[in-house]
């Protein structure tokens, strides 16, 4: 157990800040911390608290130090507070402060501002924890138990990171934000997380695997534009968080993609052609592909909400502060001020979606979500290539952006997959083909029988090509310990 | 005719398309295009910076290949090629390991582990080794740190600890590979000299942690021409090196796992390795190790001093010696008949992985001993040489 009193946290708590020689964060931090740890004991993954892990660590943020693998008690695990190396002489990369250099210390007008995002961002990290706290009991295999750890204890970390910069930046409203992340919770009705995305359960793996595929990248997409932020501390931060994040990307990618590789294969065995035999595709103990195409449905339009309103004032306000910048911003080529900039942003005119030129520095969300699309469209390519070379006829696609939206231009337009508005009636009539009903929802529920024995799946997923860390197939990914 | 070369490749089928590795890599040696990342075979310089980053191991694949396959046709592939065949490995066939390219390493090499009776096979936990990034061709120069006598003068056996400093070049090593050292200069024949092989002594971060050094243990051998040059290099000579070498010869990445460690001599090499490596990343490890260790005398023993500072609770040490006045010959099976009890759980222990390295003379002598030792235990030496062989467990290198 860890000795919550004599915690020694200079050596606990990983860190390239000094924390040794900054008492008063340390101070800080170490009264922070038993209570995060409180919260990972109540909030975190349930049942598997004593249990051995085979887990990356990362201790510094060299190539040699931020994936030490190894067994761990996950509340044991060292949560480090890693900044991205200083880049020397970094400019701010975009608004009215364009090529000053980047602020090492809050600038007082924008104090408000960098700490809303910095709260915002850091809600989402614990809130998933807590999400999936009980999908260790399901797990498909150690391999991917260990998978869904790895991703908890990283949120966690990722939680860490913005309690780091709140005790450090910003004083008392720091500390009781701190609080407040730790009292939040993901699904409360007095408390709950602030992003609705981050309330809605996770019921089983496949949800899990869109999760991570689908909303974590919304995450992913959040840290690279606060990694072109102009408060260097936060740039930092992030840049070193979405090394993290990429292990997110993967759990997700491949869990998927191992979901529809195994249907295929599947119903390859057993000579089914018709993927939308659905009945048939089941009684193999396997998910059909048009189930999983729901179950995309729903979290690609659950995680496009997290990106806001199409056209919003705060996101260009960031923007030209220069504390958020756009994807890769650095990479772009123009006056990264938008000055006189028009964007093709997406609306609803007379029951039709159409492309109008708005400003650009306005639809700066609208461009952050066009390039979160891209990225998700690659994925869901690969998948297809998989869905191909087993000769399955069958096409995964995102929806349209219309498509089951709660935020922005096209909350409740009533839309169909392919982008046709319907009215409600019409809708409601349909909606149970493109979004998982209750009864997909209780076969789903039914696989979700867990596979502990080393080195063996579920029937329902694919094992992977690779093992983590090089590890062979029957590696004991989790020691699980017997309460 | 071009030497193959070893190219750094990402699996397309692997890759998630995350930018980590064209994000970490200091020689911007990888790039993408909207289908595959990619590495660009003339500016990658093996610094393996971009590994252990990867969260899928895509990044961990390699060829070797005649002509590298420039970005544009990894750009298109949706698979890996397949490794084209070389006939550098005879009839080995394809379940053999890549040890190495050059021809006049890969018989080194076969020699050294012919004893094992078989395809050597690596552990399964162990790391993936690198091999052959420098060659005779683009030999890595490194420059002499240190040179210690590790026998008592006046001893007839003169071994020396080497420290190489590999200064900003990236020379990824694990315990248990080998280098190559080529002294300069023609041989008799005119030709050039040849080649000679030596173990890596320390653990793959360093004589130090996180410097980039290596340690070799070199004998001088009467009329070695390499082992005379090595012995008598002084502080801040350069050296070319070659390899690294070796892809079996390496120890489990298991915590859990028992080590039985068995040489004489410069055997002791990789075994420094091992027991540094073990030492520094879980000291309180379940796994146990044991070492035979034999020499001439207590004197001619490399790193006896070092050697009593090890825990008992880390290792079982038999130090064995053969020339110790008044006193019968031991040679290391003898020890080893006399542990026959606990010895043969160890054996029977499929968590258990023997080592030997050293001279050729002891392999039969050893080999006896561990059939006796298993016969009283009601085991079938064969049988368990075979399964231990098999499953990466039994590993020889002898010269």
């Amino acid at each position: 157990m860890l000795d919550l009193i004599n915690v020694n946290y200079d050596t606990l708590i990983p860190n390239n800040v000094g924390l040794s020689s900054d008492r008063r964060v340390l101070k800080a931090l170490e009264k922070w911390h038993p209570g995060y740890i409180n919260w990972w004991h109540d909030m975190g993954p349930n049942g598997f608290q004593e249990s051995l892990a085979y887990l990356r660590t990362a201790v510094s943020v060299d190539s040699k130090g931020w994936a030490k693998f190894d067994y761990v008690k996950m509340p044991e695990y060292r949560w480090g507070v890693l900044l991205a190396p200083a880049v020397e002489d970094r400019r701010i990369p975009c608004g009215e402060h364009f090529g000053d250099l980047a602020w090492q210390e809050v600038p007082g007008e924008y104090r408000a501002m960098l700490r809303r995002l910095i709260v915002i961002q850091g809600d989402t990290e614990p809130a998933s924890v807590e999400q999936q706290r009980f999908l260790g009991k399901t797990a498909p295999s150690l391999y991917d138990m260990r998978n869904l750890f790895q991703v908890n204890v990283e949120e966690g970390r990722h939680l860490w990171a913005m309690v780091y910069l709140l005790q450090k930046y910003f004083g008392k409203d720091g500390r009781e934000e701190s609080d407040e992340l730790l009292r939040r919770q993901s699904g409360s009705e007095e408390a709950p997380r602030m992003l609705g995305a981050f309330n809605e359960e996770t019921p089983d793996w496949l949800s899990f695997f869109m999760f991570t595929y689908f909303t974590d990248r919304d995450g992913k997409m959040q840290l690279e534009a606060l990694a072109q932020s102009g408060f260097d501390p936060l740039s930092r931060t992030t840049r070193f968080m979405l090394t993290e994040e990429a292990h997110h990307m993967f759990v997700g990618e491949t869990g998927v993609g191992r979901i529809v590789q195994r249907t295929c294969e599947a119903m390859t065995e057993a000579g089914i052609e018709d993927p939308y035999d659905i009945e048939a595709v089941r009684a193999l103990g396997v998910i059909d592909l048009p189930t999983v195409q729901k179950k995309l449905n729903l979290h690609y339009s659950l995680s496009l909400d997290l990106f806001g309103s199409e056209i919003s004032t705060n996101a260009a306000n960031a923007f030209t502060a220069g504390i958020k910048g756009r994807f890769q911003e650095t990479k772009i080529e123009d006056d990264h001020k938008l000055v006189g900039a028009t964007y093709p942003v997406l609306k609803l005119i007379d029951g039709e979606a159409k492309l109008i030129d708005e400003p650009a520095l306005s639809a700066i969300n609208m461009r952050l979500r066009d390039d979160y699309t891209n990225d998700a469209a690659g994925g869901v390519n690969r998948w297809n290539k998989i869905i191909q070379k087993a000769g399955v006829a069958f096409e995964l696609a995102l929806p349209h952006v219309a498509f089951h939206r709660q935020i922005g231009e096209f909350l409740n337009a009533e839309a169909t997959p392919d982008g046709r508005i319907l009215n409600a009636e019409e809708w409601n009539a349909q909606k149970g083909q493109w979004l998982p009903n209750t009864a997909d929802g209780d076969f789903i529920a039914s696989l979700m029988q867990p596979q502990w024995e080393a080195g063996k799946y579920a029937n329902w997923i694919s094992p992977p090509k690779v093992g983590i860390d090089n590890k062979p197939g029957e590696f004991e990914y989790v020691k699980i310990y017997d309460a | 005719m071009t030497s193959p070369t070893k190219q750094h490749l990402i699996d397309p089928e692997i890759c998630i398309r995350c930018n980590t590795c064209e994000e970490t890599c200091p020689q911007d040696a990888v790039t993408h295009n909207d289908d595959n990342y990619v590495v660009i075979a003339d500016k990658c310089n093996y610094c393996m910076d971009c590994i252990s980053p990867c969260p899928t191991g895509a990044i961990d694949n390699w060829r070797v290949v005649t002509e590298p396959y420039a970005i544009e046709s990894q750009f298109e592939w949706d698979e890996l090629p397949q490794q084209e065949s070389f006939g550098t490995n005879g009839d080995q066939g394809s379940s053999a390991v890549v040890e190495a390219f050059d021809d006049e390493i890969i018989q080194l090499l076969e020699e050294a582990h012919q004893g094992v009776g078989g395809h050597s096979v690596a552990p399964r936990s162990a790391s993936k080794p690198s091999v052959n990034l420098f060659n005779r061709s683009k030999p890595a120069i490194a420059r002499v740190q240190g040179n210690f006598r590790l026998t008592q003068e006046g001893t007839e056996t003169d071994v020396r600890h080497i420290i190489l400093d590999i200064g900003d070049q990236a020379f990824p090593v694990v315990e248990g590979q080998s280098v190559g050292i080529i002294p300069p200069g023609l041989d008799a024949n005119g030709k050039p000299a040849k080649a000679r092989l030596y173990s890596i002594a320390c653990p793959r971060d360093g004589e130090k942690p996180n410097a980039n050094n290596i340690a070799l243990t070199v004998k001088r051998e009467p009329n070695g021409r390499c082992s005379n040059y090595v012995c008598d290099l002084a502080k801040g000579d350069e050296v070319e090196l070659t390899g690294p070498y070796g892809a079996t010869f390496l120890m489990p990445d298991d915590p859990t796992a028992n080590i039985i460690m068995i040489c004489t001599g410069t055997g002791s090499a990789p075994f420094r390795g091992f027991t540094m490596r073990r030492q520094r990343t879980a000291p309180q490890a379940e796994g146990h190790l044991v070492l035979y260790f034999g020499a001439r005398t207590p004197e001619e023993l490399p790193y006896f001093g070092p050697l009593k500072r090890i825990p008992k609770s880390v290792m079982t040490q038999r130090l064995v010696f053969s020339r110790i006045k008044d006193q019968p010959k031991r040679h290391v099976q003898d020890q080893m008949r006399q542990d026959a009890d606990w010895l043969s759980s160890y054996i029977a222990s499929e968590r258990t992985y023997i080592y030997v390295c050293g001279l050729k003379g002891m392999e039969e002598g050893v080999d006896a001993a561990l059939a006796e030792i298993c016969e009283s235990a009601g085991l079938d030496w064969p049988s368990q040489r075979a399964l231990m062989r098999r499953e990466g467990r039994l590993h020889l290198e002898t010269y």
